[in-house]
């Protein structure tokens, strides 16, 4: 048996279909993996992701600390509530995990990691605090919801008309707080939406709260439908630590520029990428599947993360291909030892509902 | 679980059926469809091919996984379900309706089918996955 979030009981008794992830029993769907994945497209849907863990970074140390631990530069956190995306890498460039850090002000952080790396980032920062005056917080105490689609904020605020005043000026990738819930206009999907971090014992009462505004329970199944139609990448899938940001179409996400000395930034300096990640679109009718090897006229390449797009009612996916290799070149993958034409596309596949690729 | 006592099953979850001509019609059991998930691909075998018993001869998709199809008996593709192709969710709603191709059948079929599982210890074999 795998561990439970607070919503566990709650997944159960709604019939969801379970399965292990990261060690945690999560919902992979209630029923449709599809309705679900059109439910947060066209309208609202819900995840637990209470799975991912949030860790607080307090003391007078906090700013300097992140700017030597993160790829991307924290002092693009100017305004409180920010919210920033990066890599944490280790000397020689590898990936140990993604994550979103939160600024609340200068002596206070909170940085959100994935279920499957949480103690091994944990274990990395504090390796690296030593020479700082801070303190590391993991908070296994809170739950985390998110609540996307196109009608998922009207849909929060009609469940809690109070959240509307702190969230409704609130810019993509900001964070308000109210009360002892944090409100992050932040996903994974590609839609508008929040993220809601809230104590563990009133989840049960939220997610309850919100169903009954309108908001569908989506099961992880389609949030990885939904993330690799918006061309984001799953750590553990499409990066780990024998790739670089640069080989995982997250160069933007690192900052190179300036004197600022951040880990893994020599190894950044002086590699030159062979390879690339970017999408595919199948020509043909069937699905694209993770490990299927990609034909192309300057080599191999892999596919990392492959699916049956919803929204394109087409096979998608994301690939680490030889960096020549341009979008819009037709290429060929294995599929169960016959060739499939593809196209090689610039991710994002979807974003906001509207299909960005042909 | 919904296991159709008219109908024999293999232990890789294909439902096989003799019809009055002697063809034996081929599908999946709704215990298969229902753990796939949403099916959104079918990769049917070719008219004419010639299967032997347990082969791999089609792929059924869903969002979440590929899996292969095998023949029950051995014997000659005689027709594929195109149908069934063209709206792969037809499988999720009705597993027993919507067959996938029909086998005419080899010498060594008849034992091949009475080899087969019932509806009975089928039941019991979903039932412990």
């Amino acid at each position: 048996m795998g561990k439970h979030t607070p919503l566990f009981d709650t997944h159960a008794l709604a019939g969801a279909r379970l399965a292990n992830f990261a060690g945690w029993d999560m919902p992979i769907h209630y029923g449709s993996q599809l309705e679900e994945h059109h439910k947060v497209r066209r309208d609202a849907g819900m995840f637990d992701v209470s799975h991912m863990l949030g860790v607080d970074l307090t003391g007078p140390e906090a700013r300097p600390y992140l700017s030597r631990l993160l790829a991307n530069d924290v002092a693009k956190l100017t305004l409180p509530g920010k919210a920033l995306y990066s890599c944490l890498l280790r000397e020689d460039g590898g990936i140990i995990d993604d994550l979103i850090v939160n600024f609340f002000n200068e002596q206070h952080y909170r940085i959100v990691v994935n279920a499957g790396s949480a103690e091994k980032d944990l274990a990395w920062m504090e390796k690296q605090a030593a020479d700082f005056d801070i303190d590391i917080t993991p908070r296994h105490d809170l739950a985390m919801i998110a609540v996307q689609g196109p009608h998922s904020r009207a849909k929060v605020w009609l469940a809690y008309p109070g959240t509307r005043m702190v969230s409704e000026s609130l810019p993509p990738f900001f964070t308000a707080c109210d009360g002892d819930w944090l409100i992050s206009r932040t996903g994974y999907t590609g839609e508008d939406g929040f993220e809601l971090a809230v104590p563990a014992a009133q989840a049960a009462d939220i997610w309850a709260q919100l169903q009954a505004a309108g908001v569908s329970p989506c099961g992880l199944g389609c949030r990885d439908t939904l993330r690799l139609e918006a061309g984001m990448n799953l750590y553990g899938q499409d990066m780990d630590e024998t790739m670089t940001p640069l080989e995982s179409g997250l160069a933007w996400t690192v900052a190179l520029e300036g004197d600022r000395d951040f880990i893994g930034k020599n190894a950044l300096l002086t590699q030159k990428p062979t390879r690339q990640l970017i999408g595919l679109l199948l020509l043909t009718p069937g699905v694209l599947r993770s490990r299927q090897t990609v034909q192309t006229t300057h080599g191999e390449g892999e596919i990392t993360s492959g699916s049956f797009s919803p929204t394109l009612s087409q096979g998608i996916a994301l690939a680490r291909l030889p960096k020549v290799v341009m979008a819009g070149e037709t290429v060929e993958v294995d599929i169960r030892g016959k060739l499939h034409k593809a196209r090689v596309v610039k991710p994002p596949f979807v974003r906001n509902g509207k299909i960005l690729v042909s | 679980m919904n296991v159709p006592t008219n109908l024999k099953y293999a232990k890789s979850h294909e439902w096989a059926r003799q019809e009055a001509d002697g063809l034996i019609t081929v599908g999946i059991s709704d215990h298969a469809q229902e753990a796939l998930g949403d099916i959104v691909f079918i990769e049917l075998p070719q008219v004419g091919a010639r299967l032997a018993a347990g082969a791999e001869c089609a792929v059924v998709e869903s969002v979440k996984a590929a899996s292969d199809i095998y023949a029950p008996v051995s014997g000659e593709v005689v027709a594929v379900n195109q149908a069934a192709a063209d709206s792969p969710e037809s499988v999720n709603g009705d597993a027993y309706g919507v067959w996938l191709f029909k086998i005419k059948p080899s010498e060594a079929a008849t034992a091949e089918l009475d080899a087969l599982l019932d509806a009975e210890a089928y039941a019991k074999v979903a039932e412990s996955e």
